[in-house]
C-alpha cells in the first residue's frame, strides 16, 4: 500500500477505509425514504456487533498500550478502567464521573508504583 | 437573514450542549493517540472533519497503526457506522420542508452523529421549520470547531506534556468511549455486546487470531444478540 502511494497512502487509506464506509450510511439516511424499527432484529444484530467492535478496540488500547501509556503498569491501566466504571456506575452512570475517577486512579496508581 | 439568526442559534445551542464536553475529552484523546502512532497533524485533523464520528475516527486510527489488513479496517468501520443510517432517517422529518431541496441536507447529513442526533430531537421542534438546517448546520459548526481545537490540542499535549501526563491524555480515549458506550446501552444485547467485547478481544489477540478485532466483534455482538433474542422469546 505504501509503496504504491508514497506519501498520499495515509490520506488514500482515511478516504477508502475511513471516510467512504462511514459516510455511505449517512447518504443511504438520505435516500432511504422510510423510517427504520429500530427494534428489528437486523438493527439489533448490527448495533451489537459494532458496539462488540469498538470494546475490542477500547479493550486493546488499554492491554497494548500504546506510546507513554505503556510505561504504566498493566495492572495499574486495567485497575483504574474498573475503578473508572464502578464511579460511572455509582454515580447516576455520569460519564464525566466515570472519566475523571479512571484518570485519578491511572495518575495515583502510576506515582504509586513510581 | 432568517437563515443567518438560525445558524448562530444553533453555533449557540452547540456551545452550552452537555455534548461539548464529552466531544471535548474524546477529541482530546484522539488527538494524543493520532500523536503516540505516528500520524501527522494534518492527517488528523483532515480525519476529524471527514469522518465526523468518534468510534470511527478511533477505529481507522488505532487499526491502521497496527497490523490490520484493509479488508479488515473497511468492514469494521462500515459495521460501525450502521448505526449513522437510522439517525439520518430520524432526523430527516424534523428537517425537511416542501420547499428543503436534497442538496441542502448533504451537510446536516454529514454532521449528523449522537450528539447532533440526540439534541436535534430535543431542540428542533421549538426551532421555526424553515430555519431548522441553518440551525442544525450551525450547531454542527459550533461543534467541529471545538472537536478541531481538541484534536489539535491533544496532539501538542501529548508531544510536550511530562510523560504521566500524556498518557493520562491517552487514557481518556479508552475511558471516554467504554462509558459513553455504557451510557448509550439500552438493551441486553448492547451491555452484553460492550462486555463479551471487553473479554473476548484480548483473548483472540493474545492467541493472535488473523482480524481478531473483527473476529471477536461478530462473535460477541452475535453471541449477545442470540441471549437477547432468547430472553425476549421467553418474556
Amino acid at each position: 500500500m505504501s509503496a504504491a502511494f508514497g506519501d498520499l497512502a495515509p490520506y488514500v487509506a482515511l478516504v477508502l477505509l475511513g471516510f467512504l464506509p462511514n459516510e455511505i450510511w449517512r447518504c443511504l439516511g438520505l435516500i432511504v425514504a422510510h423510517g427504520i424499527d429500530e427494534r428489528s432484529d437486523a438493527i439489533v444484530w448490527v448495533r451489537a456487533v459494532a458496539t462488540a467492535i469498538l470494546a475490542g478496540v477500547i479493550a486493546k488500547i488499554v492491554l497494548f498500550a500504546p506510546g507513554t501509556l505503556a510505561d504504566i503498569p498493566l495492572t495499574i491501566r486495567v485497575g483504574a478502567v474498573i475503578i473508572g466504571f464502578a464511579a460511572f456506575l455509582a454515580v447516576r452512570r455520569s460519564v464525566f464521573v466515570g472519566v475523571a475517577v479512571g484518570e485519578i486512579a491511572l495518575l495515583t496508581g502510576a506515582w504509586a508504583a513510581g | 437573514m432568517m437563515g443567518r439568526r438560525a445558524f448562530l442559534d444553533g453555533m449557540r445551542a452547540g456551545a452550552k450542549s452537555v455534548f461539548l464536553w464529552l466531544l471535548l475529552g474524546t477529541y482530546l484523546g484522539l488527538g494524543a493517540l493520532a500523536h503516540d502512532l505516528g500520524f501527522s497533524l494534518t492527517w488528523t485533523l483532515v480525519a476529524t472533519i471527514l469522518i465526523w464520528a468518534g468510534p470511527t475516527q478511533l477505529i481507522i486510527t488505532s487499526m491502521l497503526a497496527t497490523s490490520a489488513t484493509m479488508v479488515e479496517i473497511a468492514i469494521a468501520v462500515t459495521l460501525s457506522a450502521v448505526r449513522l443510517l437510522p439517525m439520518v432517517v430520524s432526523l430527516l422529518p424534523l428537517l425537511r420542508t416542501p420547499q428543503t431541496r436534497l442538496r441542502q441536507l448533504v451537510l446536516p447529513a454529514h454532521l449528523t452523529a449522537v450528539s447532533l442526533w440526540v439534541e436535534g430531537q430535543r431542540l428542533l421542534p421549538d426551532v421555526a421549520p424553515e430555519g431548522r438546517v441553518a440551525f442544525v448546520n450551525g450547531f454542527g459548526a459550533a461543534l467541529t470547531i471545538a472537536a478541531v481545537i481538541a484534536v489539535l490540542s491533544g496532539y501538542f499535549m501529548a508531544r510536550e506534556l511530562p510523560t504521566a501526563l500524556a498518557s493520562a491524555l491517552l487514557f481518556l480515549t479508552p475511558l471516554s468511549f467504554m462509558m459513553s458506550l455504557a451510557r448509550n446501552s439500552r438493551h441486553l444485547a448492547d451491555k452484553l455486546a460492550l462486555i463479551l467485547g471487553l473479554l473476548i478481544a484480548p483473548v483472540m489477540a493474545f492467541y493472535r487470531v488473523e482480524l481478531d478485532i473483527l473476529w471477536s466483534g461478530l462473535l460477541a455482538g452475535t453471541l449477545a444478540f442470540f441471549v437477547w433474542r432468547v430472553r425476549r422469546s421467553r418474556a
